[in-house]
């Protein structure tokens, strides 16, 4: 079985809007893949069944030999422990400060404080945000937010990474510096990373499989795909 | 180790957001208080009736004049068909006979004489009963009444009868007030937590997508109940212990009569003020569980 499935995917939601339709794919361990499709195509949609924000209104997810959608919602956090997300809105806890916020999934998980520094710390250097440390979330500009939530993601070093649109907010220099963080850790620790993304730049540039959506179907899935090939779809 | 870090931050969040809220808090706090106090004033009722009660029924007592021809084989008899009865407490019927009623006359010098002015007056044996159930005091007379060898009995008055069943009345609506009011307060702590929640909704659904589990998430809102509802005793407990010691002294430990004898507070102010602090802690838990509820299942 492969690392992650999802098999005959349809998903509605309450207000009748149909975000995925008869979506079928499977990504192996340590992949790097984009998805890419227009505002509304379902990028976000489809990263959400893997953490089980939202369930399938058909078909099976799996990953790591886990059916999601199947999931009991007192255990749903164990398997949000082994993916970090990069939300595309962030959702850093507002009462917290940047350290708080990177460290508060491993205070909740009981990790001794000396372990979290240190872990802390090196996710602030990643992502290049030391000297903003005690500040709070509404201190902080877009791209800042957008780093310590990128922080929060991969302190713990994760073997499945979901990022949605993680350079939404950042200049080209720090885009370039975050997607470098990323492929390292892809690298290095051989996470999985799945990336839902508009730039097109960066999809170009770094020659990894490519699926594109539009109105909720699968319309290509390439190897070394690029961003213009799906350009006009 | 883990449990004690989690379990540590819980009641330093739980006390950060009863400050935070304070003025929602305070509401909270001020209304347990208000109903507690009435738990509290409930159950000193309560107690005190059970124990005026106890002592009324105590000194309730059937006396049996047992007729002088009676042979030993008559009282025998007369004694079994009197414990055979249901509302006759068996163990406590006591049988004096002539000569220990007339012993007991003679050491009291003042007696002696009367004695010896009534010498051949017959003195009759008696047997002193005590009964289960108070209120059916006359019914077991009248039974006891119609037995062999009984002369005539002598029982308590019906004035105490009735008062007895109205205490009973008493004792009832106190303790159907008693659930009540407990439950209108866990009702106010869910509330005012529901309040807490619903402004904090955003953050507990990003703990969860972070990987926080229920119990953690949950455990400063437990905490949170568990303060307010300590906290809203508090007021309750100084009233409980100052204000019936105060009570109690003021009516000098006893009502309209002497045999209406008030429950000494060291008797009851500990029991109650604990019973007090463990109900809003544990309905502040209840109340504070029931409202967390619906927020975990994102
Ligand atoms: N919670 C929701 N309730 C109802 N409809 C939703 C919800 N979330 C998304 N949708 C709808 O589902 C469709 C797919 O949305 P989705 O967020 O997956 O798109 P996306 O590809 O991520 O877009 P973007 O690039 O703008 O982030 C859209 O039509 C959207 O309006
Ligand atoms: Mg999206």
């Amino acid at each position: 079985m492969e690392f992650i499935e999802f098999k005959n995917i349809f998903k509605v939601y309450k207000n009748g809007v149909s975000a995925l339709a008869d979506v079928n794919l499977t990504i192996a361990r340590g992949e790097f893949v984009f998805i890419i499709g227009q505002s509304g195509s379902g990028k976000s949609t489809l990263t959400k069944l893997l953490y089980r924000e939202e369930k399938p209104t058909k078909g099976t997810v799996n990953v790591g030999g886990i059916n999601v959608g199947k999931l009991k919602n007192g255990n749903v956090y164990k398997l949000r422990r082994k993916i970090g997300v990069v939300f595309q809105d962030f959702k850093l806890l507002p009462k917290l400060n940047v350290y708080e916020n990177i460290a508060y999934p491993l205070e909740s998980y009981g990790m001794k404080s000396s372990e979290i520094r240190v872990k802390v710390l090196k996710a602030l250097e990643r992502v290049g945000l030391k000297d903003k440390i005690r500040s709070y979330p509404n201190q902080l500009s877009g791209g800042e937010q957008q780093r310590v939530c990128i922080a929060r993601a991969i302190v713990n070093e994760p073997k499945l990474i979901i990022c949605d649109e993680p350079t939404g907010d950042l200049d080209p220099k720090m885009s370039k510096e975050i997607m470098k963080v990323i492929e390292n850790i892809n690298k290095e620790l051989g996470s999985t990373i799945i990336m839902a993304t508009h730039d097109k730049e960066i999809v170009n540039r770094m020659k990894k499989r490519v699926i594109c959506l539009h109105n909720g179907v699968v319309v290509s899935d390439k190897k070394k795909g690029s961003y213009t090939q799906n350009e006009n779809v | 180790m883990r449990m004690f870090r989690i379990i540590g931050k819980s009641i330093k969040d739980a006390f950060k957001s009863v400050f935070r809220n304070f003025s929602l808090s305070m509401a909270s706090i001020s209304c347990t208080a208000v109903t507690l106090i009435l738990v509290a004033i409930a159950l000193l009722i309560t107690y005190n009736v059970r124990s005026i009660t106890q002592d009324i029924e105590d000194v309730l007592t059937i006396v049996v004049f047992v007729d002088t021809k009676a042979t030993a084989g008559d009282v025998e008899n007369l004694k079994n068909d009197i414990n055979f009865l249901s509302n006759v407490d068996g163990k406590k019927t006591i049988y004096n006979t002539q000569e220990e009623i007339v012993d007991s006359l003679k050491k009291d010098e003042s007696m002696k004489e009367i004695l010896e002015i009534l010498n051949d007056a017959p003195i009759q044996s008696t047997f002193v009963i005590s009964v289960k159930d108070v209120k059916k005091l006359t019914d077991t007379a009248k039974e006891i009444e119609k037995m062999d060898f009984v002369n005539y009995v002598k029982y308590g008055e019906n004035l105490v009868n009735k008062i007895v069943s109205m205490f009973d009345v008493v004792k009832n609506a106190c303790i159907v007030a008693v659930v009540a009011l407990i439950l209108v307060t866990a009702f106010l702590i869910s509330n005012t937590i529901k309040i807490t929640i619903f402004s904090r909704r955003q953050e507990i659904n990003i703990m969860r997508l972070v990987g926080t589990s229920n119990i953690v998430i949950k455990m400063p809102f437990l905490i949170e109940g568990f303060v307010l509802g300590v906290i809203g005793s508090l007021v309750p407990v100084l009233l409980t212990i100052y204000g019936y010691t105060f009570l109690f002294d003021f009516v000098g430990g006893k009502l309209f009569t002497d045999l209406i004898v008030l429950v000494k507070p060291n008797e009851i102010i500990y029991l109650t003020s604990l019973v007090i602090v463990i109900v809003g802690g544990i309905v502040g838990m209840f109340g504070s569980t029931r409202a967390v509820r619906k927020y975990l299942k994102v």
